[in-house]
């Protein structure tokens, strides 16, 4: 039995009761793989009536490591645009990474902290060099070095 | 880092002259001296073998030492210290670390104000309450979420507490796979305390804290100003060399890969965050992120040391003198243009069948573009001065806008006879000619 099972399975039982509101749990038939999919709830028209997707992909280490979290592209399940999020749904967020990353951070909490990094933002683009990035990166999510602290957008 | 190089060659150039200075004092000391006892030309030979002994200029005096050299020292601090301030000598080494190694600051900060120090350092000072596992009633772990009954927990002074299970994960995380050792941070999401050794010993297995040991003797190396590594791979030995100074205040020196997409990078050693375009501090993007193209002022000069800073106001000279003297050859070229302008005049006439008069707009471009070159280089000169703000950023714009199209218009200039038949030609020279004259700059 690895570490985080009992964490995940506690962490499961309480996100099929409830969550908050713009998030539903979509998948999560094992402890390996979870989708969940998020809104946008306040009228940011970047985001409005568009639902998304993410994916939770937890390693040996969860919750000592952070999950990988990314935004699947599918029918009616865009990327959402923001200068943090790449064309290929790589989050650029501190708390992904393993220095921003704590242990006690759950799935749920994750999950509204991506949603509110969409509601915050204003800028309808990529992050510069986009094409590059999404092109050239062979790198898993959580080993790329990208650390973001601002809370604005 | 280039700025590191130059800053080392010629802090020991410094270096150098000082010690040149103090050679030549003595030696011309005991020039004196040895001429006031005798005048025997047989001296001769003695001061020329006395010379040989100069040090060459760049012969600096260095030592090495060993892994259990570099434990002896690190012993030695902490014995003194924990005789000097009467504590153990696992508090001495938790707080020489905390101080980066720097006795005298920490004896006399601690002097002032101990209470303060030893909480900043996160030492336990109640000898009754020295860190321990505990097991409590109705505990679950945040972690792992395991609330059996009889589970060992342990928490710093902080308070957070987790299960011992889920502390050593966490810790085997950090200085297995993470490299830490010395600011390795209490698990709670914001939590700043440092685990400090006893706390560490208590949790892992010998052979972690083995591991733990030899991650902080690496820290020593590094947070001593004189130290370093030595450079040849799997070399375990460290070199004392008096021109090593780290003047880098908040920067820590340790090089820096970059592997992704982001330009917003934090050390994981000394959790500066920067941005990798201009090394400058992150915090002072604001929200301009990706998009750093600014010739920065402030926090790129801040982040470098002096030596780097007549570096960057020398490279700021040279990014404005290289483009003034860039337009002034240009307008040497233009110029000479300018006297074949006439005879271009009359063979266009002819190959395009345009009147004296129609032609006349190839001699109001070469002046045009002489005007323009003029202003031009004097841009630059003006932008040198100019301190940063948003009207410097309209002036740059316009820069770049006249810079623009004076290349376009040279670079017609240059076509052959058939092509210049063109009317572009003739609207871009009266279209520069008209902004130039009412002064737009």
């Amino acid at each position: 039995m690895s570490l985080g099972t009992k964490r995940l399975g506690k962490e499961l039982a309480k996100i099929s009761k409830s969550l908050p509101p713009g998030i539903t749990l979509v998948k999560a038939d094992d402890l390996q793989e979870w989708l969940l999919d998020i809104q946008v709830l306040d009228q940011n028209p970047i985001y409005a009536g568009e639902t998304y997707r993410l994916k939770f992909r937890f390693g040996k280490q969860y919750p000592i490591e952070p999950p990988e979290v990314v935004f699947t592209k599918q029918e009616n399940r865009p990327i959402p645009m923001h200068p943090h999020i790449y064309s290929n749904g790589i989050i650029c967020l501190d708390l992904l990474g393993s220095s921003g990353w704590s242990p006690v951070q759950n799935v749920e909490s994750v999950c509204m902290s991506i949603q509110s990094m969409l509601t915050g933002n204003t800028k309808n683009h990529r992050p510069e060099g986009d094409a590059d990035f999404v092109s050239t990166n062979k790198a898993r999510p959580k080993d790329i070095e990208f650390y973001y602290h601002d809370n604005e957008v | 880092m280039d700025s590191d190089e130059d800053f080392l060659s010629t802090l020991s150039s410094d270096d150098d002259i000082m010690l040149d200075d103090s050679e030549n004092d003595d030696m011309s000391n005991g020039d004196e001296f040895d001429d006031a006892f005798d005048e025997d030309p047989d001296d001769e030979p003695d001061l020329g073998l006395q010379k040989q002994k100069t040090p060459v200029a760049y012969d600096i005096g260095f030592k090495v030492y060993s892994p259990g050299d570099i434990q002896q020292q690190q012993e030695d601090m902490m014995n003194e210290v924990n005789m000097i301030l009467e504590m153990s000598k696992e508090d001495a080494a938790i707080l020489l670390r905390h101080f980066r190694w720097n006795k005298e600051r920490l004896i006399e900060d601690f002097m002032d104000n101990s209470d303060k120090v030893v909480e900043a350092a996160g030492i336990v000072t109640s000898v009754a309450n020295p860190p321990q596992l505990e097991t409590l009633d109705g505990f679950m772990c945040d972690i792992c979420c395991d609330d059996d009954e009889g589970l060992k927990s342990f928490a710093m002074k902080c308070g957070h507490r987790y299960c011992v299970n889920c502390y050593r994960h966490y810790l085997t995380q950090k200085i297995r796979e993470e490299g830490e050792a010395a600011r390795i941070q209490c698990p709670a999401e914001g939590c700043s305390r440092i685990i400090d050794a006893r706390s560490l010993d208590l949790l892992v297995t010998p052979e972690l804290s083995d591991r733990y040991q030899e991650l902080l003797n690496r820290t020593y190396v590094e947070d001593k100003d004189t130290l370093k590594w030595c450079p040849a791979p799997d070399c375990e030995n460290a070199v004392e060399c008096g021109i090593k100074k780290k003047e880098l205040d908040k920067v820590c020196n340790s090089t820096i890969e970059k592997n992704g997409g982001c330009n917003h990078m934090t050390c994981r050693k000394c959790k500066h965050e920067f941005c990798w375009m201009c090394m400058g501090l992150w915090s002072e993007h604001g929200t301009s992120w990706y998009n750093c193209n600014r010739f920065e002022e402030k926090s790129g000069t801040d982040a470098r040391d002096a030596q780097a800073k007549s570096r960057v106001s020398l490279e700021r000279y040279l990014h404005y003198y290289n483009r003034y003297a860039n337009h002034e050859q240009s307008a040497r070229l233009d110029k000479d243009m300018y006297t074949k302008t006439e005879k271009k005049m009359v063979q266009l006439q002819s190959a395009s069948g345009m009147s004296w008069i129609e032609v006349q707009y190839l001699n109001s471009a070469s002046q045009a573009l002489q005007t323009c070159r003029q202003t031009l280089k004097w841009t630059y000169a003006f932008a040198f001065y100019l301190a940063r703000n948003n009207l410097t950023e309209i002036f740059e714009d316009n820069q770049k806008d006249l810079e623009l199209a004076v290349e376009n218009l040279s670079e017609m200039f240059e076509k052959p006879i058939s092509e210049l038949a063109d009317s572009k030609l003739k609207d871009t020279a009266e279209n520069l000619a008209n902004g130039m004259s009412p002064n737009k700059l």
